[in-house]
């Protein structure tokens, strides 16, 4: 068979937040773009594994559910991430498995129980075309990535094209034990920054003792923490670029943890940074839910993340 | 031989730091180092982003590990030529603007604050080459400096809600133009024809930390022939319209 691209999955229901979202741009931040892509890479790269897709294929970040799509080929597809029902034509159909369609059917996401974030990934990958940094991930603020390369959110009616006739892949799914529970407690791991020195040891006890809760504001660019206020002996700070997971602390005292698609330099005073793994679980996670965070040594952290990275990317 | 020290900023990312003032030497030493490693690691970054007084390194742990990376690293350093101040070769970007109220309508206020005619304004603004410090804030957000001290003027206490793209402001001793229309609180005096930033250019941004910018004023006549728009001027709305909720340098 000869895979041809064309047919697709239309969305009949765009739900509130739905983007496509791949492994994110490299090579962009001196451009003053953040890398962007998906908020809860564990789902994503299990979405596309499953299919036996590349690491890096474009995959549907649908937040809050409440989406329907119609299938014009005959294809599979896996739905990964938050606890919401799944049905193919009304039918209960399981998460984190891959699932057959047939041209014409309907698979459709409810509201999620526990999660906020739902991935879904069809056979092949979308057939997206790539803009800067080798990229489509949806990048709504600046306009860039999507569908169309102008950022939008996939709306009522949006053709998503996939590759047709390829060799199905036998039935997987992930193990019981490998999926993640997102209503457990969360402590975030923390990579201490040297700036770390700005904040006093009665400070810095505060931060990792005391719960935080997690803020409404929290959206692609950051997450907003509520709790205790952090003291900043100087906070002073020459405009100097950003990582993912970067523990801003304003005048306010209340942390900021900046997320994908953040502003690529800022000049608060950073505590340290949330590793990946730890924004993986932050991306399930709604507002309201209490957070702790633990310190973390970095070579346990690039241990873990090096383990991510080989199993999902080798 | 230069000084310098890194800091650990995520797990796959690590800053350089080469000192702690906002000036032209220390900057061109930033961005010269910074155009060294990215020269010498080509491919094998995924990200390099200088700053004032600091280069951010995202590294490819797959492939990468940070002892190896900082050792490649300090010999590309120990290798830089010395540079003294006033002799960085960086490019000199000319940049055609419109000094006018009608594209600039904080020009009459900034004049006077300086104690100046806006036409004095315009000579001394143009009359300084400036340092791109650093890309930031947006796609192609340029912070551009040093503003002569006459002119640096304090942001706006109220951020307007829209800034056109194009247009040219002063924050202190920092001046920028927006690339892109977006919610801005600095001093708008001007306003280029050229666009800034286009993701569909091999350059998608039309300034790079390190260069050099000359401001060079334009008439009304050149500024529409350049292609330059006066039908977006939002500021007989800003009365009304909530600020944004989004950022804002």
């Amino acid at each position: 068979m000869t895979a041809t691209a064309g047919q697709g999955l239309v969305v009949t229901r765009p739900g509130f937040f739905t983007l496509l979202q791949d492994a994110g741009r490299r090579g962009v931040m001196h451009l003053g773009l953040a890398a962007g892509g998906a908020m809860d890479r564990h789902a994503w790269a299990w979405a596309n594994r499953l299919l036996g897709n590349a690491y890096d294929s474009a995959a549907l970040e649908i937040t809050f559910g409440n989406v329907e799509f119609t299938s014009e080929l005959d294809t599979q597809i896996a739905v990964t991430g938050a606890d919401a029902a799944c049905t193919v034509n009304g039918e209960p159909r399981p998460l984190w498995s891959t699932l057959r369609l047939r041209a014409g059917d309907r698979v459709a996401l409810g509201v999620p129980k526990s999660g906020i974030r739902s991935y879904i990934a069809v056979l092949g990958g979308f057939q997206v075309s790539r803009g800067l940094g080798g990229s489509c991930a949806s990048f709504i603020r600046e306009g860039m990535g999507s569908l169309n390369g102008d950022g939008c959110k996939l709306a009522q009616g949006d053709h998503l094209p996939c590759l047709s006739g390829l060799a199905p892949v036998a039935n997987r799914k992930v193990p019981e034990g490998w999926r993640p529970d997102y209503k457990t407690p969360l402590s975030l791991p923390v990579i201490l920054g040297a700036q770390v020195e700005r904040f006093s040891a009665a400070t810095l006890e505060t931060f990792f003792q005391r719960p935080y809760t997690l803020s409404p504001q929290f959206d692609r660019m950051g997450a907003r923490l509520k709790g205790p206020a952090l003291a900043v002996t100087d906070n002073t700070l020459i405009s100097e670029g950003t990582s993912l997971g970067a523990i801003q602390v304003p005048s306010d005292g209340q942390p900021i943890v900046l997320l994908h698609d953040r502003q690529t330099i800022g000049g608060y005073p950073k505590l340290g940074a949330v590793t990946p793994r730890g924004l993986d679980a932050l991306a399930q996670r709604p507002p309201g839910t209490e957070v702790r965070f633990s310190p973390v040594a970095l070579h346990q952290a690039q241990r873990e993340e090096h383990e991510f990275l080989s199993f999902f990317n080798a | 031989m230069m000084f310098w020290r890194y800091e650990v900023t995520g797990v796959d990312t690590v800053t350089l730091h080469f000192g702690d003032r906002i000036d032209i030497a220390l900057a061109d030493r930033v961005h010269q180092a910074a155009d060294a490693i990215a020269a010498d690691m080509g491919d094998r970054l995924m990200d390099i982003v200088p700053s004032y007084t600091t280069v951010l390194l995202r590294y490819d742990l797959s492939r990468d590990d940070l002892s190896s990376l900082l050792s490649d690293v300090s010999d590309t350093l120990a290798d830089l030529p010395a540079i003294g101040p006033g002799d960085s070769d960086g490019e000199v970007v000319d940049i055609p603007v419109y000094y006018d109220p009608s594209v600039g309508p904080d020009l009459a206020d900034v004049a006077d604050r300086a104690g100046m005619t806006v036409d004095q304004v315009i000579g001394r603004h143009s009359g300084e080459l400036y340092h791109v410090f650093a890309i930031g804030f947006a796609p192609g957000f340029a912070y551009l400096g040093q503003v002569p001290e006459a002119l640096a003027v304090p942001r706006q206490s109220t951020p307007r809600p829209k800034v056109p793209a194009g247009t040219l402001g002063i924050a202190d001793t920092q001046t920028a133009l927006y690339p892109l229309a977006s919610p801005g609180g600095w001093n708008l005096i001007g306003r280029t024809p050229v666009t800034l930033f286009d993701p569909g250019r091999d350059q998608p941004s039309l300034l790079q930390a390190g260069q050099k910018v000359r401001f060079v004023p334009i008439s009304r006549e050149r500024y529409l022939e350049l292609g330059g728009r006066l039908d977006d001027l939002p500021w007989r709305e800003e009365a009304q319209a909530p600020a944004s909720e989004g950022g804002q340098p």
